[in-house]
């Protein structure tokens, strides 16, 4: 190992503690044939022991990159270009591979994203766990390594380890594998622990009860955490100090609290302003009605300010709610064959009874974890689905028996918007030819008003008419997003069902996109059906709320009164697992 | 895994009547007499020729002949073949040496083939694998009856090493040869097919973590990338083993292996329908227990396949 | 400015002209259109070996359609006399035992591999995308059906089912459109499976339910949205088909049940000379290079197409 003798910058350093983590001026770059692209261009950050630290950033940042970078796992081509990653005062940048087994998992321990990839599916749990503590020579192998695996298993929270070492990756739930990588990654007590989104792929409640979890571990040991997260909220929560990336680069850093209720960089200033979990808990904090507060927006943030679009939209609004409903579900039921794998398939009840209203002109928002039944009841109501019983009533028409023309007059006053900006546009239609599909399969106008119609869709989505002949490939999930809202608003329906719509986008382009939807709300008095997992987001753009929970609606209200007086525990967990509970907010 | 299992037997048994019926109704069906084919343009005594329908039970309803021979399957009887002597008869004489020479393929071109493709995959892009690449292209286009005479030419004839045919009993050391040619072309797919999954195995996630909980390079390899890849190509050894069986029928033939697949060529080669039919038929059960087993291996690979929710 | 390294208890806020604000989702408008189809065209272009194997399957394809361009020598013409000749004037690849022209004979049998070879594949691709796109798209009992029949057609390994079929079927029946028939007819399921599975997943994106939403017709769905965007793999695997139809085509000649006597082949070639390996191995080895070398055009054509096609194989490359 070469051990670098740090040349102290001025200023770098605090008086008397040694950081155990200390990166300087790191630059990393992914090297193509064009050359050397840059992905973190000249990043400093210190970690002392103990210390929680987040990197914030959406994707693109760099902020996973940097983390990799510290444990030498830079997928393909990447590498280090130049500075340095001290640690314990050893630069890790010019470490030998050989060296650095000693380094990973001993002394520094990774829980990465996704549990569903992160584990061998073909062994055993027992086994992935047993390997890391004979690699990192923290059992022999055999019966000591068995009862170790035992101990981590159940540290990490999973309390029938012993019967549960045998059995495989798939036979677990996200969570318990996430569980299972949390235990992998502090078996060994590193000093350092890399924690990189560790919850972003699963459901709320879950992650607020691991996350709960992984802090009293960590905490126990003295571990210290490097926290890369896209949620500034969850962020704030969890982590002592924040780093804020932005294109390679740290924007802004420092105390948690300090950043929230003070941020000076403008980027900085954007986040706050567009991250949802932020924005409901202000308003909560307000203790009013959208309509009655005001909240000054952030100066160089107003395009991305959710707070300030949902008042615009609640102004807008006072009242149309007494209107006629243009959704009526009536006791909804869908039961599915779940194929059992043993010659036999099973009932499987996906909804259950469900009944609402959607009042004309109105957001009602169907909030659910995964596997609540809510994009079903999506489907049904596109009538992409039959249901098994129950009734659905659109604008005075129960869409039950329609068939042929009936049915594509409904889906012209009812269209959808899916959540995969990544896959709701065929990558082989052009934006223009998308655009103008349903024109063309309802017949509606000549070629030319169809043309005519596309561009004044464009520029209702706020996109240049430049991109008719360009593909979906060529651009973000946020303007693909828009193309298919765009689509969506060709036949001037009436509803527009949104299942997820904003889920799989970056907290800024989310905010845009949730603005453009309250704008074209007010303006074109469309109804919304929105759905989604995330209930801070329904502060900001719903009238209505229904908690669906395992196909039922356990909670149905307006939204002040379910966010305000919550009826239901499970509603109650719901909104507690919102990031940034434990904040103190300058409203 | 028991359920797994009994559902694949499930699944065999229409394909296992519907090909039979299939082979059955082709040579009912086709135009053309397979008895007359049988004697060339000769022609054949209209005597003999009736005793010869008779034998094949040519003169009985499609569906009889059908059931006639299906219902030989169950009690180990697979008809007569042209010389009289009965097809499972020459079966007993016959399978065991075919058996030996597809399990030395099957060996050479698994081993072979995943260690070259392991490397190649591991070192993407360098000399190894360009090499890897190219020769394995080359071998999936050449006919395996141009390799086999190409053998025979060099190792035979040119350097002498290996005999052009295969002795009395079949020896090993004389099976060597016609199996490495019987190899060639699976070897070949074997090989691109282990690059293709190495290469997807390096960048999966779960190879990353296994990386960063500390485990050495040599362990990830063999751990985590090899034993992952291995599923896919014992899938391919599965439904490559149609090609196997028509290499064995043209290598066997060439080298005069005393197997299944030298008498199918040989009832080929001189137009004895009735044995074709019946050898093919013999074949086709084969490669259906062989995919069985196959797939059944596949639940030993793959838990989520062996686990059913 | 100097203080403004990140220390661990301060607040630090990089200066804004090195970090300046970009706007948010901003739309880059000047590029070339571009969508999978044309990537891979544009792929394909920038490689050598597409124009290397892409021009011996033309030669091979301008041979087959005009033999005579490339000799005048009649390849029936046989003469015991030259029984084995070395090449000599005009008879640059000598004589089969025969003594007909080794040379005239690779000419002429081109016609035959690559007749064989379009034959196949248009039945194998007719067949296997009409029953994979029903089976994928519509599910339920058109599959189940489908599906069935799929699996019993693939239990009979082609050459197999061939060579019974070419066994039974009558001395004066035997041509090239039987022999094409006999393997085609066996061969389909591979492309249909391959369909199939491609539409499964196709079938569940959301462009499709959307198209579906959108009020669509679901036929229309189906060719305007479903068969495009799961084609691609069905292009890579008929490209390679067609290299195994020859190869077929030659097994069966070798094996001397493909076609009537006065057709010429490569495997008919290979099969006569193979009992002069000892005496004069170079008869063997002519049709095997032509035979060896058109499959290997095809097969590489394909290798680039799927390139092309297909991101992961491009990953890998």
């Amino acid at each position: 190992m070469t051990e670098t003798i740090p040349t102290t910058p001025p200023g770098t350093r605090t008086v008397n503690a040694t950081p155990l983590l200390d990166i300087r001026d790191l630059h990393v770059g992914f090297v193509t044939q064009k050359g050397v692209v840059p992905a973190v261009n000249g990043i400093s950050l210190t970690i002392m022991p103990g210390e929680t630290v987040a990197i914030v950033g959406e994707s693109g940042s760099g902020k996973s990159t940097t983390a990799h970078a510290i444990i030498d796992l830079l997928p393909g081509t990447g590498k280090v270009t130049s500075g340095q990653i001290l640690f314990d005062g050893v630069d890790l940048a010019t470490t030998s591979d050989k060296a650095f087994d000693d380094i990973r998992g001993n002394l520094i321990g990774f829980v990465p994203q996704d549990p569903m990839s992160n584990l061998n599916p073909v062994w055993n749990i027992g086994f992935q766990v047993a390997e890391t503590l004979v690699a990192n020579g923290r059992a022999k192998k055999g019966k000591d390594a068995k009862a170790k695996s035992i101990a981590v298993l159940k540290e990490a929270g999973l309390a029938d380890a012993e019967s549960r070492l045998r059995q495989y990756p798939h036979q677990f739930s996200g969570g318990m594998k996430q569980r299972v990588l949390i235990g992998i990654g502090l078996s060994s007590h590193p000093k350092l622990l890399i924690a990189d989104e560790p919850t972003s792929a699963l459901d709320v409640t879950v992650q607020r009860v691991i996350l709960d979890h992984l802090a009293t571990l960590t905490g126990d040991q003295g571990t210290a955490v490097l926290f890369i997260t896209h949620d500034l909220g969850l962020a704030a929560e969890r982590a002592e100090k924040l780093v804020v990336m932005y294109k390679g680069k740290i924007v802004e850093s420092g105390p948690s609290a300090e950043l929230l209720s003070n941020p000076q960089h403008p980027y900085t200033k954007r986040l706050v302003a567009a991250a949802p979990s932020l924005a409901s808990r202000r308003i909560q904090a307000t203790d009013r009605g959208l309509s009655e507060m005001h909240v000054a927006p952030l100066a160089g943030a107003e395009d991305v300010d959710l707070i300030a679009s949902a008042e615009a939209r609640a102004e807008k609004l006072m009242g149309v709610s007494s209107a006629a409903p243009a959704i009526i579900v009536e006791g909804l039921t869908k039961v599915f064959q779940i194929n059992t794998g043993k010659l036999r398939s099973e009932p499987f009840t996906a909804v259950d009874a469900v009944s609402f209203s959607i009042p004309r002109g109105t957001t009602t928002a169907l909030v659910g974890e995964s596997g609540s039944g809510k994009s079903t009841v999506a489907r049904l109501i596109l009538k992409l689905e039959t249901a098994t019983s129950g009734s659905i009533t659109v604008a005075g028409k129960d869409i039950g028996s329609v068939r042929g023309r009936e049915l594509l007059a409904l889906r012209r006053q009812m269209q959808p918007v899916f959540q995969d900006p990544f896959g709701s546009l065929d990558p082989l239609y052009n934006i223009g030819a998308t655009i103008a599909e349903p024109l063309v399969a309802h017949g509606v106008g000549t070629r030319k008003e169809q043309q005519a119609r596309v561009r004044e869709l464009l520029d209702q989505v706020a996109l240049p008419v430049s991109l008719v002949d360009r593909y979906p490939n060529e651009l973000s999930g946020g303007q693909r997003q828009r193309i298919a809202i765009a689509r969506a608003l060709a036949l001037k329906p009436e509803i527009v069902v949104l299942d997820e719509a904003v889920s799989a986008l970056d907290v800024l382009v989310q905010a845009q996109i949730l603005a453009l939807l309250t704008e074209l709300q007010t303006e074109l008095g469309l109804t919304y059906l929105f759905i989604t997992h995330d209930l801070a987001v329904v502060r900001l753009v719903a009238d209505n709320v229904c908690v669906m929970r395992k196909g039922q609606i356990v909670e149905a209200a307006t939204t002040d009164e379910v966010f305000d007086h919550p009826r239901e525990e499970y509603t109650r967990e719901l909104l507690a697992a919102i990031p940034g509970s434990g904040i103190q907010l300058g409203v | 895994m028991v359920w797994y299992i009994l559902r694949r037997l499930l699944q065999v048994i229409p394909v296992f009547f519907g090909a039979t019926l299939l082979i059955y109704f082709m040579v009912f069906a086709l135009p053309g007499d397979p008895i007359a084919a049988l004697a060339g343009d000769r022609g054949l005594n209209p005597a003999v020729a009736d005793a010869l329908r008779v034998r094949y039970h040519l003169d009985q309803p499609f569906i009889v002949q059908y059931l006639i021979f299906v219902g030989g399957i169950f009690v180990g009887d697979f008809g007569t073949a042209f010389s009289g002597q009965p097809v499972s008869e020459i079966l007993a004489a016959t399978f065991p040496v075919t058996l030996r020479l597809a399990l030395l393929a099957v060996a050479i071109e698994a081993v072979a083939g995943i260690f070259i493709g392991l490397v190649s995959g591991l070192r993407k892009g360098k000399l190894f694998d360009s090499s890897a690449l190219v020769v394995s292209l080359i071998l999936i286009s050449v006919p395996i009856f141009v390799t086999a005479f190409v053998a025979q030419y060099i190792f035979g004839i040119r350097l002498g090493i290996a005999r052009t045919t295969v002795g009395i009993g079949a020896p090993w050391e004389d099976l060597i040869l016609p199996a490495f040619v019987l190899a060639t072309v699976s070897f070949a797919y074997i090989v691109r097919l282990t690059r293709a999954s190495v290469i997807e195995n390096l960048n999966e996630d779960f190879v990353r973590t296994a990386t960063a909980k500390g485990l050495s390079r040599r362990r990830v390899i063999r751990v985590h990338i090899l034993r992952n890849s291995m599923i896919p190509v014992v899938t391919y050894i599965g439904t490559d083993f149609g090609l196997l069986m028509v290499g064995a029928t043209v290598t066997e033939g060439i080298f005069n292996v005393p197997g299944v697949g030298r008498t199918l060529y040989q009832a080929i080669i001189r137009s004895e329908a009735p044995t074709v039919v019946s050898f093919v038929t013999v074949m086709v059960i084969i490669y259906l227990v062989a995919n069985l087993l196959v797939d059944v291996l596949y639940g030993f690979l793959d838990p989520r396949i062996r686990y059913v929710k | 400015m100097s203080n403004n390294t990140p220390l661990s208890r301060t607040h630090f806020v990089a200066p804004l002209d090195e970090t300046p604000l970009v706007a948010v989702d901003k739309v880059s408008v000047n590029a070339k259109p571009s969508n999978l189809y044309r990537d891979a065209w544009r792929d394909m272009r920038g490689r050598p070996l597409f124009y290397i194997a892409g021009a011996i399957a033309l030669l091979a394809i301008v041979v087959a359609a005009v033999p005579s361009w490339f000799t005048n020598i009649d390849p029936q013409f046989c003469n015991l006399d030259f029984s084995n000749d070395p090449s000599s004037g005009g008879h640059i690849l000598g004589y089969t035992k025969q003594g007909c022209d080794v040379y005239a004979r690779i000419i002429f049998g081109t016609r035959t591999s690559l007749s064989v070879g379009l034959l196949v594949t248009l039945i194998v691709t007719v067949l296997g995308v009409i029953i994979g796109a029903l089976s994928g798209f519509y599910g339920r009992w058109v599959d189940a059906v489908l599906s069935r029949i799929s699996d019993i057609f693939f239990a009979i390994p082609y050459i197999l089912a061939a060579v019974v079929i070419m066994s039974v079927v009558a001395r004066e029946a035997r041509s090239i459109l039987v022999l094409s028939l006999a393997i085609g007819l066996f061969a389909w399921p591979s492309t249909a499976r391959v369909l199939r599975g491609q539409i499964l997943s196709v079938k569940n994106s959301d462009y499709v339910t959307s198209a579906t939403a959108l009020g669509v017709s679901p036929f229309r769905v189906l060719l305007r949205h479903v068969l495009p965007n799961s084609i691609a793999p069905v292009i890579v695997i008929t490209t390679i088909g067609f290299a195994g139809a020859i190869v077929a085509e030659a097994t069966l000649s070798f094996l001397g049940i493909g076609l009537p006597s006065e057709v010429m082949s490569w495997g008919k070639d290979i099969s006569e000379a193979q009992g002069d390996l000892r005496n004069n191995p170079m008869t063997l080895i002519w049709p095997s290079i032509a035979l060896s070398v058109t499959v290997l055009s095809f097969i590489l054509l394909g290798e680039v197409v799927r390139d092309a096609l297909d991101p992961k194989a491009r990953a890998r490359r």
